[in-house]
């Protein structure tokens, strides 16, 4: 199968697409938020690869064509944020010092763990930025020479986890406020999280957005002191 | 036609921002400086909502979907975890709630006490107008 498909450039995308189709499909039918349209296609790709008996590489011949527009769409985030410039402006300093808390928070454990638990330092270098959106934690691990595929791995788990239990876990320790529901979720849970945050309301989500964005660009200052230490 | 342009502009944007990352000695993505840029344009007025909002919303609808082939890529990669799963799922699960949990918990302390200053602000007022 691999010489058929490997001159193909249209293999590999439209297998990404018809997957990806197949993942919306199911979410929108279960509406769990677990059942990541991303998750699904994933699984599917990589079940019709090795029951095909395909590689990655040929499967990427055409796919990579994809991954290239990452990066104008990460500069299109500059849109919500700007559309939610003002709920930031209205709370500047509850929303700064509340994910930079979060941020030091997670850089801490991470550090710690490498201190103290003696872990591998090349999966802290992997995992130092999964709380931030997939679209800055993969070129913040490929600067730091961490493995994507981790990244990956602790990013997906931490955007499900915050949705599933985010809001109850943050009811139980007494944090009901929306602003601070919205900015502990989408610190913690980026845009997985922001999916749950849309159907509590408009100002969890608006929150979730920009803490999102603040994360985003906190974690990127930050690791590159945290780094020094590692 | 609209797209197109709109489209142009974006790639417009991000190309200065990879320029800068090439020009930048810091280990600082090129689509971040570019978002930054993007950003600051928006905030000047010298790039308005609607030179990048139907096309921006759309790129950012399928900002997931961009994702997939490094997803994929897991299959070759998986082995490498090896005995470090389970440290990297009961670290990953801990981190998250922590940030979770901090974020959220410094937020509401800022946000009790802004009610508190306006409660005592109208207790105030409250008896100056007895």
């Amino acid at each position: 199968m691999n010489e058929f498909f490997s001159e193909s450039l249209l293999f590999g995308f439209t297998l990404s697409v018809a997957a990806y189709a197949v993942g919306v499909a199911i979410q929108q039918k279960f509406k769990k938020a677990f059942l990541s349209p991303l998750i699904i296609a994933m699984f599917l790709i990589i079940l019709i690869l090795k029951v095909f008996k395909i590689d990655y590489e040929t499967y990427d011949y055409g796919a990579k064509y994809i991954t290239y527009f990452i990066q104008p769409a990460t500069v299109c985030l500059a849109i919500p944020l700007y559309k939610q410039f003002e709920v930031l402006k209205k709370n500047p300093a509850t929303v700064v010092v509340s994910v930079l808390a979060g941020c030091i928070a997670h850089l801490s454990i991470m550090l710690g763990s490498f201190y103290w638990l003696q872990l591998d330092e090349t999966i802290i270098r992997s995992l130092i930025s999964k709380s931030v959106t997939l679209a800055f934690a993969l070129p913040i691990t490929e600067e730091l020479g961490g493995i994507g595929a981790i990244t990956i791995i602790g990013l997906t788990i931490a955007g499900i986890l915050g949705a599933v239990v985010g809001p109850g876990l943050l009811k139980a320790c007494k944090i009901t406020d929306p602003v601070a529901q919205g900015l502990g979720i989408g610190a913690a849970s980026h845009g997985v999280g922001c999916g749950r945050l849309v159907e509590l309301g408009e100002v969890y989500a608006a929150m979730g957005t920009v803490a999102v964005s603040v994360a985003g660009i906190l974690t990127v200052l930050l690791v590159n002191i945290a780094v020094m230490w590692l | 036609m609209k797209y197109m342009f709109q489209t142009g502009i974006i790639f417009a944007v991000t190309l200065i921002g990879e320029i800068l990352s090439q020009v930048i000695p810091l280990p600082v993505p090129g689509s971040i400086y570019g978002l930054v840029l993007l950003f600051v344009l928006l905030l000047t007025g010298i790039l308005k909502l609607k030179h990048v909002e139907g096309a921006g919303s759309f790129f950012l609808v399928i900002l997931p979907f961009l994702f997939i082939s490094n997803c994929v890529s897991l299959m070759d990669s998986i082995s490498l975890l090896g005995e470090n799963v389970v440290v990297i799922l009961i670290l990953t699960v801990v981190s998250t709630l922590v940030v979770m949990i901090v974020t959220g918990g410094v937020a509401q302390l800022f946000i009790n006490g802004k009610k508190k200053k306006e409660l005592a602000i109208k207790e105030k007022e409250g008896t100056v107008n007895e």
